[in-house]
């Protein structure tokens, strides 16, 4: 088969349409760089009537918004999930990872929580804390202008409140408190711990003539068709499109590998058209990996040539390692206070309203660093799964459970949102041994060999979840509530998610001042080749107790910034 | 008759005896996607799917007939909403054991343990017990333990387990049941807050504090500007 190859030559690859991806293009497209966005799943724009789920019922669907083919539910606008038919992935010595994949324009962003958490101070070199892990050679102050670009751009709810790890920045007023929520904040305060309002990108407020203001359906996972909420399409492709950018969108196209020349720099990338399932390859003089941390590690270790035997940007040895996702541990209580509601719209935004911070000392606690809370419950719209065992509570007031009939029906009436539920969502150690790597044995269909996974939690991980269990059910008692299910013991990490669920995966290629201890510098360039960069999660260090995505876009502009001024300067 | 409407006349039919006021009501309005024509957002391999699941039959005739019967005593019809005829939900079940193939077993050995029981006791078809017959055998398999995992309970228990909960998640994300629930949302509103009577029901309140910080409704359509240190102008 003859590989097609274009004779054009961009300024720039792009890998990936998401956060990461989906910031580099508006960048460089802004700064009138021809770029080419490269895509493995399909265009998608979220007020595309036929790709829409938002504002439908349940009862439009056969099966009712099930998940059967989208882990969330039918609904949800992710097109992937932990498990994607013809692209397997492999576990190494008995570990578990779960690896979630979006593939479509904008990829994660256009289900995902919008939870948007600036990192702080402390969160870059926490290393000078606790020993632990290592330090970012960036700080806060670097990252800082970009966030608050990003806050702008972008739109973002939150408040100031002067936190020391936690900052400031340019934001929208915050809705008001749902029912549950005051409930939860009530119960928080009990136990000493603080609630502020959430911080998420969505527009409570009007931030320019080109995007909505949300209607509070509360559906941010379906992506929103009026565009108040952020998604890496609406909010960045599009307008660099609109804004008279050079960018030409391959989409169903699957990267294979970085291409170089006989010096060792790349030239481009080679692309799977799942259309034709033909090969193809593109020209540039810049190739910027955002397919996800995962993602392009594993383009990365793909890409060997006789410059690069080892993969590309990997003498290091290190693409790949020091993967770590957030730790998560969920638990949920039922409240009879929140019995026997009357009926209104609390929709909201979609997800939660507020939420605590990081609030304690790690010196009077047995595990590192820490986790944030975030808070659900209410009446949400009914979905598969509502109404199952509609009066299991009765078993809390010594009442049979289960029956038929028209009684039913005032069960489901008297404890609909009376459940709250928290999640914790905190910060792992990265360690070199939790890793991805290539898996000499296992292809997927378009012949591009797939990952292998070696994740193990350690103490450290496992101690923290057995406090954020302590925790919800100290709040729930607060709330006079009973606890749902089992307390988790040790046998089962004490609640804590398999690696992989929360779907924070970071670290890949991770960034530093070293080249034996870094795949790339503080610009997210390659220490090996200095015309291809990576603006996903990979280049992070640490995770921090905060959601990932803010960051990836901050850092992203920020690397992008300097490939234009690169190029510019014809340094690349 | 399309395959859509046989499905129909079985269900209607099954229930055609009873005292049921719905059993002669028109079918409601076309809501359901069954051809993959109405879109709900679906990728064509998800159409597809959902076109070779609607092409399949899983229910025949009397296990269908039995379903039906068997919903309509789990939830009855209830004025002026309607009930389970309504709500689709023996279609809701046809699919959903094809779309979930793991509840085929459990479903299918359900309705024959139901006709087995029934015969035994009654020398008739589920079905066609009188209703207080169908009611004495539901009685004794209605019921669950509910600090035993549901797999470790009889087969009977989980059976009526898995239908009782098919019924009414079939029901409440149908029209007919979310209008009787009384959701309100998923549609274009503005959200202010708690209603007040409800706060006073509940024996929560708002924080003033709190309060200032949050959105000012009347000022949703004026464009944001801060000065340098974060705070809001407009």
């Amino acid at each position: 088969m003859q590989i097609k190859e274009s004779t054009k030559t961009y300024d720039a690859i792009i890998v990936g349409s998401g956060a990461g991806g989906g910031m580099s293009t508006k960048i460089l497209a802004d700064a009138g760089l021809k770029v080419a966005v490269v895509e493995a799943g399909p265009y998608f724009d979220p007020k595309n009537p036929e790709q829409q789920t938002q504002l439908k019922w349940p009862y439009e669907s056969p099966r009712r918004g099930a998940g059967t083919t989208r882990v969330f539910g039918e609904f949800d606008m992710a097109y992937g999930g932990w498990e994607i038919e013809g692209q397997p992935y492999t576990h190494k010595d008995g570990t578990k990872f779960d690896w979630f994949r979006s593939q479509m324009l904008g990829g994660r962003t256009n289900h995902w929580g919008r939870i948007s958490l600036r990192f702080g101070p402390k969160d870059f070199k926490h290393r000078d804390v606790d020993g632990l892990g290592e330090n970012w050679p960036i700080g806060y102050e670097d990252v800082k202008p970009y966030y608050d670009k990003l806050d702008k751009l972008v739109g973002i709810f939150g408040t100031n409140e002067g936190l020391p790890n936690d900052p400031d920045g340019f934001f929208l007023p915050p809705p008001k408190p749902r029912l549950h929520e005051l409930f939860y904040i009530k119960g928080a305060r009990k136990t000493g711990i603080p609630v502020y309002p959430s911080r998420m990108s969505m527009l409570t407020k009007k931030i320019n003539e080109d995007r909505g203001v949300c209607f509070y359906c509360g559906q941010c996972s379906r992506a929103c068709s009026v565009y108040a909420d952020f998604s890496s399409g609406s909010c960045l492709i599009f307008p660099a499109q609109k804004n008279g950018g050079q960018v030409d969108l391959y989409v169903n196209s699957m990267v294979r590998e970085v291409t170089t020349d006989e010096e060792g720099k790349a030239t481009g990338v080679s692309y799977i058209n799942r259309e034709d399932r033909k090969e193809y390859k593109l020209k540039a003089k810049v190739v910027i990996l955002a397919a996800s941390a995962c993602s392009s590690a594993r383009i990365l270790l793909n890409s060997k040539s006789k410059q690069h035997p080892n993969g590309l940007g990997n003498s290091s040895n290190l693409v790949g390692k020091y993967l770590h996702d957030s730790t998560g541990s969920s638990r949920a209580g039922f409240i009879p206070d929140l019995m026997n509601r009357k009926m209104y719209n609390e929709d909201g935004v979609g997800g939660m309203h507020v939420y605590s911070p990081w609030w304690l000392d790690n010196k009077n606690l047995d595990f590192p660093r820490g986790y944030h809370i975030e808070v659900w419950g209410g009446m949400g719209m009914p979905n598969y799964g509502f109404g199952f065992n509609p009066n299991d509570f009765n078993k809390f007031f010594g009442l049979p459970t289960g029956g038929y009939g028209n009684s039913l029906r005032e069960d489901v009436k008297k404890y609909y949102g009376s459940v709250i539920g928290f999640g914790g969502r905190g910060e792992a150690i990265a360690r070199e041994d939790n890793y991805c790597e290539i898996d000499p044995t296992t292809v997927d269909e378009f012949g591009i060999p797939v990952l292998r996974f070696h994740y193990k939690w350690s103490d450290y991980e496992r101690k923290q979840a057995r406090h954020m269990q302590q925790t919800f059910e100290e709040l729930i008692h607060n709330m006079g509530g009973e606890v749902l299910g089992e307390t988790p013991g040790e046998d089962q990490d004490y609640g804590l998610l398999t690696p992989g669920q929360i779907i924070h995966e970071v670290g890949t290629t991770r960034m530093g001042d070293d080249p034996k201890k870094s795949v790339v510098n503080r610009f997210q360039q390659l220490h090996d080749v200095d015309n291809v960069f990576i603006t996903d999660a990979g280049p992070f260090v640490s995770q921090a107790d905060k959601n990932c995505t803010w960051t990836i876009m901050a850092l992203s502009w920020r690397a992008s910034e300097y490939i234009v001024d690169q190029l510019k300067q014809q340094n690349i | 008759m399309d395959r859509r409407e046989s499905l129909k006349s079985i269900i209607l039919g099954s229930l055609a005896g009873s005292l049921v006021v719905h059993g002669c009501a028109p079918a409601p309005e076309e809501t359901v996607s069954t051809t993959g024509e109405n879109h709900f957002g679906r990728t064509p391999r998800e159409k597809e799917l959902i076109e070779k699941l609607n092409a399949e039959q899983f229910l025949n005739e009397h296990e269908l007939a039995t379903v039906t019967v068997l919903c309509n005593l789990i939830l009855p019809p209830l004025e002026p909403y309607g009930g389970i005829v309504e709500a689709e939900v023996p279609e809701f079940i046809e699919f959903m054991a094809k779309d979930i193939p793991e509840v085929q077993t459990l479903l299918r050995g359900g309705l024959m343990w139901l006709d087995h029981k029934s015969n035994t006791e009654y020398e008739l078809e589920f079905k066609s017990a009188a209703e207080d017959q169908q009611k004495e055998i539901l009685d004794g398999i209605a019921f669950y333990d509910p600090y035993t995992p549901i797999q470790k309970q009889p087969m009977e228990i989980q059976f009526f387990s898995l239908m009782r909960n098919l019924t009414l998640t079939g029901y409440y994300t149908s029209k007919v049941g979310i209008e009787e629930l009384g959701y309100k949302g998923n549609m274009p509103n503005i959200w202010d807050g708690v209603p007040q009577e409800v706060l006073d029901q509940h024996g929560v309140s708002y924080d003033e504090e709190w309060l200032a910080k949050c959105i000012d409704q009347s000022k949703r359509g004026i464009i944001a500007e801060w000065d340098e240190d974060g705070n809001l102008l407009t």
